[in-house]
């Protein structure tokens, strides 16, 4: 499988404090890989280096084979993320946001690809609503709804169904996995819902002060971990309590 | 550079002043008023000073009105475009799109470049009617002054993001606040022999202060200041260079030290 993502070394200092240490690993065309860990792990950390929202103090990450820093614009045109702390403009409509982030990611026929991700999200009763007038939930669908704007080949997911009822959360969660199944593409989900990424995940990263501590299969990892559930690994790993790292 | 990134920054704008009743208070309402106050401070200084014919106080001091609103527009068209997306938490998803820098400056640009020729259209027909003012007496003038003041406005405006990067959202009042640290200086409704003379010096510095004296040498020779002109133009290429420069050196700073993020919940 062709390799979407390949991150090495990378490392993020905020002034001497090292908030990513050393990370490698790689997503590959058609994976959906988890990247879990306890509160300051690293995660946002790692999707806003993804993201190039910060430049990383060390290493390198590639997309398609090619330096995200030297390719910013070529390389996030292929890219998109959504997260609950980075909403779209309330004072605008769901209909007029899609549209303006089809021109930001140079998308064609943005009106008629704003329409379609309107109904593919199920908010087309809220084409005219102001975005700020829109729940939580119908905000976080529009917030995916945008993150598939431009088809992208990787969608990074800071926490995407934080704010969303159960319901809402696994139809959303099919609606993913059937977009980028389409699409060939891969993503990088990070969540605090054990469950949600061991249904979801091909693969789980756990980070743990900025290190990655495991990285394997959901089954694999328990079998290692010789733990039940994911939940246990995680709650061990932020007591840091666990010995049998990778 | 891309149109159609170009044009999504200038669209998310567009919508926003088409609708808000605020906004377009913000682009129309103000200077009426302002128009209204100094239309009157003219007509009352125009009856202590009769005999002096030469003297077109509507004119000189209407005209000044009109083009510093213009520069505040351009720089808050900047500054305020680039302040929405902070205040709804969109500036995460604006810096994660594909969208160059130079693509982001030249829709801000386009922006500011419509809210102007609005304003001033809008503002130099109510002049004409209620004080017979023609601002299209100042010629050929009008067009490069428009443009200068404008460039001004620009440079200014990216000094402004760049400060609002660095310092958070809180800083936001710089927005508003900065063209008035000018306005003194720039003689909008004075001329520079009023300012003692190691401040008529130091002026020399600032493109509106020779815009402003430029524009008063038409009303009351009749000529155009071809060196007040290119002192402007030399200067504003520079300070808008220098402006997108700060910009870019204060979003590198950012990305190093996670300042982005932080413009979201700050």
């Amino acid at each position: 499988m062709q390799t979407i993502l390949q991150v090495d070394n990378l490392t993020k200092q905020f002034n001497g404090f090292t908030a990513v240490n050393r990370v490698s690993f790689e997503v590959r065309a058609g994976e959906i890989v988890g990247l879990l860990g306890p509160n300051g792990a690293g995660k946002t950390t790692i999707i806003q280096m993804l993201l190039t929202l910060l430049s990383p103090t060390e290493g390198s990450i590639e997309v398609f084979g090619k330096n995200l820093e030297h390719h910013r614009e070529e390389l996030l045109s292929q890219m998109n993320f959504a997260a609950p702390y980075s909403t779209l403009p309330y004072n605008l409509t769901p209909k007029e946001n899609l549209t303006v982030f089809s021109f930001l990611y140079g998308v064609s026929n943005q009106e008629k690809k704003a329409e379609f991700l309107l109904r593919e999200f199920n908010l087309t009763a809220l084409t005219n609503e102001k975005t700020g007038r829109l729940s939580s939930g119908e905000q976080m669908r529009l917030v995916l709804a945008k993150a598939f704007v431009n088809n992208p080949k990787l969608l990074l997911l800071d926490e995407p169904t934080t704010s969303i009822d159960p319901a809402i959360a696994r139809e959303l969660r099919s609606k993913i996995h059937k977009f980028m199944r389409q699409n060939g593409g891969a993503i990088l989900w990070t969540s605090h819902n054990m469950r949600e990424i061991e249904t979801m995940s091909d693969r789980i990263i756990f980070l743990s002060r900025g290190k990655i501590v495991a990285d394997d299969t959901p089954q694999n990892l328990k079998k290692r971990f010789q733990e039940e559930d994911l939940e246990e690994i995680f709650i061990n790993i932020a007591r840091g309590s666990l010995n049998k790292s990778t | 550079m891309n149109v159609l990134h170009v044009f999504g920054v200038f669209y998310r704008n567009i919508i926003l002043i088409r609708r808000s009743i605020p906004k377009l208070f913000g682009l129309f309402g103000f200077i009426t008023f302002e128009l209204f106050l100094w239309g009157f401070v003219t007509l009352w200084l125009r009856n202590l000073a009769p005999q002096d014919e030469k003297l077109n106080f509507i004119l000189l001091i209407l005209s000044g009105l009109i083009f510093w609103h213009l520069f505040i527009r351009s720089q808050q068209s900047f500054s305020i475009s680039f302040l929405e997306d902070v205040w709804s938490r969109n500036i995460i998803n604006l810096f994660a799109a594909p969208v160059k820098l130079s693509e982001l400056v030249a829709g801000f640009a386009l922006i500011s470049i419509v809210q102007g020729l609005l304003a001033f259209f809008y503002i130099s027909t109510v002049a004409f009617f209620i004080y017979a003012l023609n601002i299209w007496s100042l010629g050929l003038y009008i067009i490069p002054f428009f443009m200068n003041v404008l460039i001004f406005g620009w440079a200014l405006g990216l000094v402004t993001i760049g400060l609002i990067i660095r310092l958070g959202p809180s800083a936001d009042i710089l927005a508003f606040f900065i063209p008035f640290l000018l306005l003194p200086f720039s003689a909008v409704y004075y001329p520079i022999t009023v300012f003692p003379p190691f401040l008529q010096k130091l002026t020399l510095i600032l493109p509106t202060r020779h815009l402003f004296e430029g524009m008063r040498t038409v009303i009351t020779e009749g000529i155009i200041p071809i060196d007040s002109l290119f002192w402007a133009s030399a200067l504003n290429l520079v300070y808008l260079f220098l402006g997108f420069l700060f910009f870019y050196w204060m979003l590198r700073t950012a990305r190093k030290k996670g300042y982005i993020s932080r413009l979201t919940h700050d």
